[in-house]
């Protein structure tokens, strides 16, 4: 066993971490999240130059990294600065894409050299968290697919140039056989995405097709792999978010513990109080257990138990994040209830990951199911 | 990073494994599976075949007859141990007091104690706290007074575990009024069979006699048997209590405990099917698995720094909570999951030899007295509102 990153790795994290930190202050955030876009395209340019997008995926797919690993630094250090670039749907789309056609491999090109922007939209307003949810359908006419059906809560869907969309050629609305990939261009007639911000200022949109044509060779890879790939790109997704709550985690228990040393009540600073010093010690065992979980993950991720170790990831992330979440926010008292004081902003990026990819109950129902076949 | 183990890692492992299934009595691993007392004579059996195989003393440094494992090598061997159902080591001798003696002893104490100490020679116990001195430890009164070639020790200790089976006992002492309560103590050690050493034992909650007071009245010790200098014992102390980094999160115990739990939960019924399949039971089950899960990978982390020469952190703090917390809810759950057949207590079953029918499942009669026995973990070793302190002082600086 070796708990220490390669020097590639390091450098990696190191890069990521030095641009979080220069350039990436709390107030430049809101503005950049508050933008049309919901990010800063410049900044998305400087990101992919640095190669941070290509970190994500494999050599093979374009891209110079992949491994659990270099997602899940990556993503680490994107938690502690909040960062609202569209790495998230893109690892997830990108994903999926990788196993595609080489017209679709020449979009991922274009996505890991920051000009092309994707987005997966395969979650439906009655899937909750079941992966095989699929009500969206796609009807084969004359040389291509007609697509039909709403797509909910599609991160970055109203930036993306392109939308990877899950739909179903045959079976019932939750089977896990059936379901196609299609990459669709997002300005397609029929395509219409109605864009929002998510409570912690991201960006989401509600995607209705409607009579949507695509050709044959839109399909992505064969819709026999469809809901294995969507289990990859799931699983990624889950330990980059994951990954970037830890980063989100770090930054909370920095700001109580400074706050803990100069806030000062009753004459003495408050973290003098046993009551406010255990709790802390208790935030810090998690933060530990939480990184844990990350490496079990990251490094699991080609292996047979990959799905355990990302269901008590994301199990333990939900739950001991938001004991982190809401202890920070306790801890720091008034203060943390501003939206001018950061701590509140990286509180609610951790609590809304729990509503990604599945929350704490979703996951711990799928150990239990593990736990049963085995 | 690389989760899965190196060449020499493997090899270890297949080494320590075959040591197991060749080595490790049946009827010793019957006896700890089965929850049943261990006798003094199991245990020096145990410890006289960890001795032969050089495995008792094998995270000693060479220079001591050691083979100088590293932290990881010495968990890779308790977990393996745990899993294989071997009887812990008793630990007082050969893992806390060695390496007092190797760091602090002159070489006659050296050179006498630790050949007896690893031939079963002489058994040891702990004499650090008393009555008044729990987490307060430096608060502790029982005094040496040097009388010329000899100190008299008067004064009171509890909690010594063992203490009816030892020959010896390891002791801090107060010898100094003078500064700061941890700057007049010092470390000795005292022959149990000098007069006025007496031993009363002290019965647990449920009923076992594991822990014992001492009391010593003008009890008279050679000044020889003084470690290291005078009132420099509360640092040869906390050398040990910092330095002792492995098995503190008890993974080896954790995993056996899951084991034997998920055995129990698959026999037992609930509604006609195995209680296995019950979804509370199930999610509780899950989620001590999950922070298991981490807690192994938490506890590598902290193994291979120190293997690394990293100094002592506040994650051997983190570990013995988190180890100690997972434990005790294993066991809350292994005392549910058997029902009404929780409150049956057999006291001769523990015992070897009781051959009568069990009363319910043969697995039930030790579960509450264990449930009941491990709610020590979170109080002794530093309890972990101690452990709390210890790392927000480390962290906050406060």
């Amino acid at each position: 066993m070796d708990f220490n990153h390669t020097d590639d790795r390091r450098m990696l994290a190191d890069m990521a971490g030095r641009l979080v930190r220069d350039q990436y202050d709390i107030e430049k955030r809101h503005k950049m999240a508050a933008s049309d876009d919901g990010f800063s395209r410049e900044m998305w340019a400087q990101m992919a130059e640095l190669g941070l997008i290509g970190a994500l995926f494999t050599e093979e797919a374009g891209g110079f990294g992949g491994a659990g690993f270099d997602i899940a630094v990556v993503f680490e250090e994107l938690g502690r600065g909040l960062v609202v670039e569209p790495f998230l749907s893109n690892l997830l789309a990108g994903t999926i894409l990788a196993g595609g056609n080489d017209s679709q491999k020449a979009v991922l090109e274009g996505v890991i050299s920051g000009e092309t922007l994707l987005a997966l939209a395969h979650g439906e307003p009655a899937s909750r968290y079941t992966l095989s949810h699929v009500g969206s359908t796609a009807v084969k006419s004359g040389d291509g697919y007609t697509l039909n059906g709403s797509k909910a809560v599609v991160i970055s869907g109203d930036t993306a140039d392109h939308l990877v969309v899950s739909a179903r050629l045959s079976g019932d609305v939750e089977d896990k056989e059936g379901i196609a990939l299609f990459l669709v261009p997002a300005n397609a007639d029929g395509v219409h995405a109605r864009g929002y911000s998510t409570v912690d200022g991201y960006r989401a949109a509600e995607i209705a097709l409607k009579d949507v044509s695509v050709s044959e060779t839109a399909m992505v890879g064969d819709a026999h792999d469809a809901y294995a790939n969507l289990e990859t790109s799931f699983a990624l997704g889950t330990l980059a978010v994951s990954a970037e709550a830890l980063g989100a985690i770090e930054m909370c228990i920095d700001m109580t513990l400074e706050y803990l040393k100069t806030r000062k009540q009753f004459g003495v600073p408050i973290g003098k109080f046993q009551a406010l010093q255990h709790r802390m010690a208790d935030m810090m065992t998690e933060r530990e257990q939480i990184r844990s979980a990350v490496i079990n993950a990251a490094g699991n991720l080609d292996k047979a138990d990959r799905d355990w170790n990302i269901s008590a990831l994301k199990n333990l992330v939900g739950r001991s994040g938001r004991m982190i979440a809401e202890e920070s926010i306790q801890m720091h008292g008034g203060i943390a209830m501003t939206w001018e004081y950061a701590v509140g902003h990286f509180a609610k990026r951790i609590i809304m990951i729990d509503h990604m990819f599945g929350d704490v109950d979703h996951h711990l129902e799928q150990i239990i199911k593990f736990g049963r076949a085995a | 990073m690389d989760l899965n183990y190196t060449e020499e890692e493997n090899a270890f492992l297949e080494e320590v494994r075959t040591f197991f299934a060749e080595k490790l009595p049946r009827q010793l691993s019957d006896k700890v599976r089965s929850g049943k007392r261990l006798t003094r004579e199991d245990q020096e059996q145990w410890h006289a075949i960890l001795n032969d195989a050089g495995y008792l003393n094998a995270h000693w440094p060479t220079e001591f007859g050691g083979q100088g494992w590293n932290a990881i090598q010495r968990d890779l061997f308790d977990v393996e141990a745990n899993v294989a159902g071997a009887p812990r080591v008793v630990p007082f001798g050969v893992n806390m007091l060695s390496p007092v003696l190797m760091a602090f002893g002159s070489k006659e104490q050296q050179a006498h104690y630790l050949p007896r100490i690893l031939d079963g020679t002489d058994w040891w116990c702990q004499g650090y706290s008393e009555p008044g001195a729990g987490s307060d430890l430096a608060s502790l009164k029982m005094t040496a007074e040097r009388q010329g070639d000899h100190y008299i020790l008067n004064g009171q200790k509890t909690w010594t575990t063992l203490g009816q089976h030892a020959d010896w006992i390891f002791c801090l002492v107060r010898t100094s009024k003078e500064g700061k309560p941890q700057e007049g103590i010092s470390f000795i050690l005292v022959d149990m069979k000098t007069p006025g050493v007496e031993v009363r034992p002290i019965i647990l909650l449920e009923g076992t006699h594991e822990v014992n007071e001492v009391w010593f009245t003008d009890v008279k010790v050679p000044v020889e048997n003084l470690v290291g200098e005078e009132n420099k014992g509360w640092t040869y102390a906390k050398y040990l209590l910092v330095h002792e980094r492995s098995g503190i999160a008890g993974v080896g115990d954790a995993l056996a405990s899951i084991d034997h739990l998920k055995h129990i939960a698959r026999d037992q019924k609930k509604d006609g099917k195995p209680l296995a399949d019950d979804p509370f039971f199930a999610a509780r089950l899950s989620e001590i698995e999950i922070d298991l899960a981490a807690m192994r990978t938490t506890n590598m982390r902290v193994m291979q720094a120190a293997s690394d020469g990293a100094p002592p952190g506040p994650q051997t703090s983190m570990l013995k909570i988190k180890g100690t917390e997972l434990r005790q809810s294993i066991n809350d759950l292994t005392r549910r999951a058997l029902g009404p057949y929780a409150m049956p207590f057999v006291s001769e079953a523990l015992e070897t030899g009781y051959n009568e029918e069990p009363i319910g499942p043969d697995y039930a009669n030790p579960v509450a007295v264990d449930y009941f026995n491990h709610r020590k973990t979170s109080i002794y070793g530093g309890s972990n509102e101690i452990q709390r302190n210890i790392i927000s002082k480390m962290m906050m600086g406060l």
